[in-house]
């Protein structure tokens, strides 16, 4: 095949001899570029930025759940009562707060929104850190009835002088564990504990908890409806 | 016509035989290309066609923001018919991009000379009807900006997309094919190019031709690599024209709604498919060549032949309605009779007696060589079978939607305003690119054309 007649008169160069490091340059550099600029978005979506993941929010009074749960013991359902029969684990009246704070450290300025709400019967205006998609459905005392204990989502409660979400709360993160069941199942008795860790044999004791509490095979639990009702 | 010997070498037979007009030498056949190209003024009739176009094309863009501002409820759309125009739309024009890729594809793998100056505009009109076919879907979602979910990415939800459903495979075909096209297209284009860049006198076409071009230096050993890459691709493409189709028939076929649930429906599909892509190929290139006066290179011979692919495929499609119809009545399923008799005495039957008539009546004048060779008869059948093919997929979509198994569940389709003017708007997307494309690219290969004078030649 002939190459075409040339017609143009002037036939100086139109490009430059670099053009030709350019071009082959800019082909791996658009790859990369698309493959960082993917990574980087991928990325994003799993950061703290936007899951909020060990990100503390400001509270009209700073609780600290370190001091309540791990130097006084006491337990998760003495304020969060509903834990163990309905969806959501209860945020605590006021008055179980004055349950202690009447004679306890009663006049320190930084109780004095606990103290108001009392008299005024106003609620407190607490921060909701687990902020689920509203969305999904998701029951918290099925989850405390069939033994997984409050630190598996939670994390190390007692070890948080201000409370941040331990986890992402991603969807993959409730699948990991809805596929994997046996990995969460605890004793009975130590839901509450925040302690607990897994055995070294947790997966074959889990299966062993799975079939005595009855809870179904990791297709029905991730399935779209078990969750999004 | 009297049988004859003599007939053979006739005036008229060499006439209809040749695929490009004699006395063309390489030189003529790359200014007559690229003149239109580069040289020729932009002609009042391109305006006045670009601006029609064009206003439609915004009448696409008008409605699809006031779809993302109001929801697919400005559409006839409601349960039970979900899918409506939307996917009547894509199945038309989806389809339609079929006959660029066989012609590009396996006519180049079946060394048919006739396909050369056809080819090019025919792959662009199969990437914007692509194009246009790929607006349908994505907007019907509702909510196109979370359409990424269809693609397998590792999302934060631990899920991925549902492999078992045929709309998961549409995406998987139709952006293969997309991009398969959008490849074959501009590799072809790469010599072409070049022949553009060395031609243009104004620095701006030059620079731009010439990136585009890629270094085109016309060497052998460009030569050589362009050709194994140009086969490679075409090897390629030849499944898609197969595949692709046959994917979009299993959105019906996998189904179990009466009407669709038929294996006749991918080898009918993608004989519709490219019966209304030739048919479109032919609503281009007669005012193409009418145009810019191209008769010397796209020949009697090529309108013929599109005609005699055009009456062959119709064929098939007219025995895939019947054997659907057949099917229908010899399974005894009540369901499949009840809908045949919905199609022919239903509130959509005009649509069904409609479509019998231009896909499988009309086109039967394409027996007739006088037809064949008559280039009004062939604009004006190219219309009729676009048409038709429309209203198989409205029936195909409509029918069986609003007739299904209970009574409860029937109901009735009107399209609205805004279905029709989405549909309206993506022909004018469709124009609009044609029209662009025509003024910045060669629309008929230069390259393939000087090898077809070349190996005219050496015929004669």
């Amino acid at each position: 095949m002939e190459t075409p007649p040339q017609r143009n008169a002037n036939m100086a160069q139109i490009f430059h001899r670099s053009t030709n490091f350019i071009s082959r340059f800019s082909l791996f550099a658009g790859i990369f570029l698309a493959g960082l600029a993917l990574t980087g978005v991928l990325g994003l979506a799993r950061s703290p930025y936007f899951t909020r993941q060990n990100v503390t929010r400001s509270q009209p009074v700073q609780f600290s759940h370190k001091h309540h749960v791990g130097d006084d013991g006491i337990d998760c359902r003495y304020c969060h009562t509903s834990v163990e029969t309905s969806a959501t684990a209860g945020i605590p009246q006021t008055k179980t707060c004055m349950s202690c704070h009447s004679v306890l450290f009663n006049n320190v300025g930084y109780l004095e929104p606990i103290r108001e709400s009392y008299r005024t019967d106003a609620s407190i205006e607490w921060v909701k850190v687990h902020r689920l998609a509203d969305y999904v459905y998701f029951n918290h005392s099925i989850h405390v009835s069939k033994g997984v204990g409050c630190s598996t989502c939670h994390g190390r409660v007692d070890q948080m002088p201000l409370m941040f979400q331990a986890n992402t709360l991603l969807m993959q993160w409730c699948l990991d564990c809805h596929r994997n069941t046996e990995m969460a199942l605890r004793p009975l008795d130590k839901v509450y504990d925040m302690a607990w860790r897994p055995a070294a044999n947790q997966a074959e004791i889990g299966r062993q908890y799975k079939a005595e509490r009855n809870i179904r095979n990791t297709s029905e639990l991730s399935s779209c409806s078990t969750c999004h009702r | 016509m009297s049988a004859g010997d003599t007939h053979v070498n006739s005036p008229e037979i060499q006439r209809l035989a040749r695929v490009i007009e004699p006395g063309h030498s390489y030189a003529t056949v790359t200014d007559k290309i690229a003149s239109i190209v580069l040289t020729r003024p932009t002609s009042l009739g391109w305006l006045a066609g670009f601006s029609i176009a064009f206003t439609l094309m915004m009448v696409l863009m008008g409605s699809i923001a006031w779809l993302v501002t109001k929801g697919v409820g400005i559409w006839g759309i409601n349960i039970p018919i979900g899918w409506g125009f939307a996917i009547v739309n894509f199945v038309w024009w989806i389809g339609i991009g079929h006959a660029g890729t066989l012609i590009s594809a396996i006519l180049f793998l079946l060394n048919q000379k006739w396909r050369t100056s056809i080819n090019r505009f025919a792959e662009a009109m199969t990437l914007f009807a692509v194009a246009c076919a790929g607006i349908f879907p994505l907007i019907h979602t509702g909510r196109p900006w979370m359409a990424y979910y269809m693609f397998p990415y590792p999302s934060t939800m631990g899920i991925w997309p549902q492999f078992r459903s045929p709309l998961i495979w549409d995406v998987f075909a139709v952006s293969t094919y997309g991009t398969v096209s959008a490849l074959f297209w501009f590799v072809g284009l790469i010599p072409d190019l070049a022949t553009l860049r060395d031609r243009a006198t104004n620095k701006a076409a030059q620079i731009i031709y010439g990136m585009l071009a890629m270094g085109w230096r016309g060497s052998a050993r460009h030569w050589h690599r362009y050709q194994s890459a140009y086969l490679l691709l075409a090897g390629l493409a030849t499944p898609l024209v197969l595949s692709v189709h046959s994917v979009i028939s299993f959105d019906f076929s996998i189904a179990i709604v009466p009407g669709w649930h038929t294996t006749v429906f991918p080898p009918y599909f993608v004989a519709g498919a490219i019966y209304s892509g030739f048919a479109m190929v032919l609503t281009i290139a007669i005012p193409l060549r009418k145009a810019y006066d191209l008769e010397d290179f796209i020949t009697m011979r090529h309108l013929e032949n599109m005609a005699k692919v055009m009456l062959a495929t119709g064929l098939i499609v007219a025995y895939g309605y019947f054997f659907e119809f057949f099917m229908s009545l010899y399974s005894g399923n009540k369901f499949d009779v009840f809908l045949v008799q919905q199609r022919l005495h239903g509130p959509y039957s005009s649509y069904y007696y409609a479509l019998i008539l231009c896909n499988i009546l009309t086109p039967q004048v394409l027996w007739f060589q006088k037809m064949r060779t008559n280039v009004a008869v062939l604009f004006v059948m190219s219309l009729v079978i676009n048409v038709g093919m429309w209203l198989e997929r409205f029936v195909i979509v409509v029918i069986s939607l609003t007739r299904d198994f209970m009574p409860s569940a029937w109901g009735r389709y009107q399209p609205t305003f805004w279905d029709w003017s989405t549909f309206i708007g993506t022909l004018g997307l469709f124009v609009s690119l044609l029209f662009l494309f025509v003024r910045a690219l060669p629309a008929i290969s230069i390259a393939e054309m000087r090898e077809l004078v070349h190996t005219s030649e050496d015929h004669e």
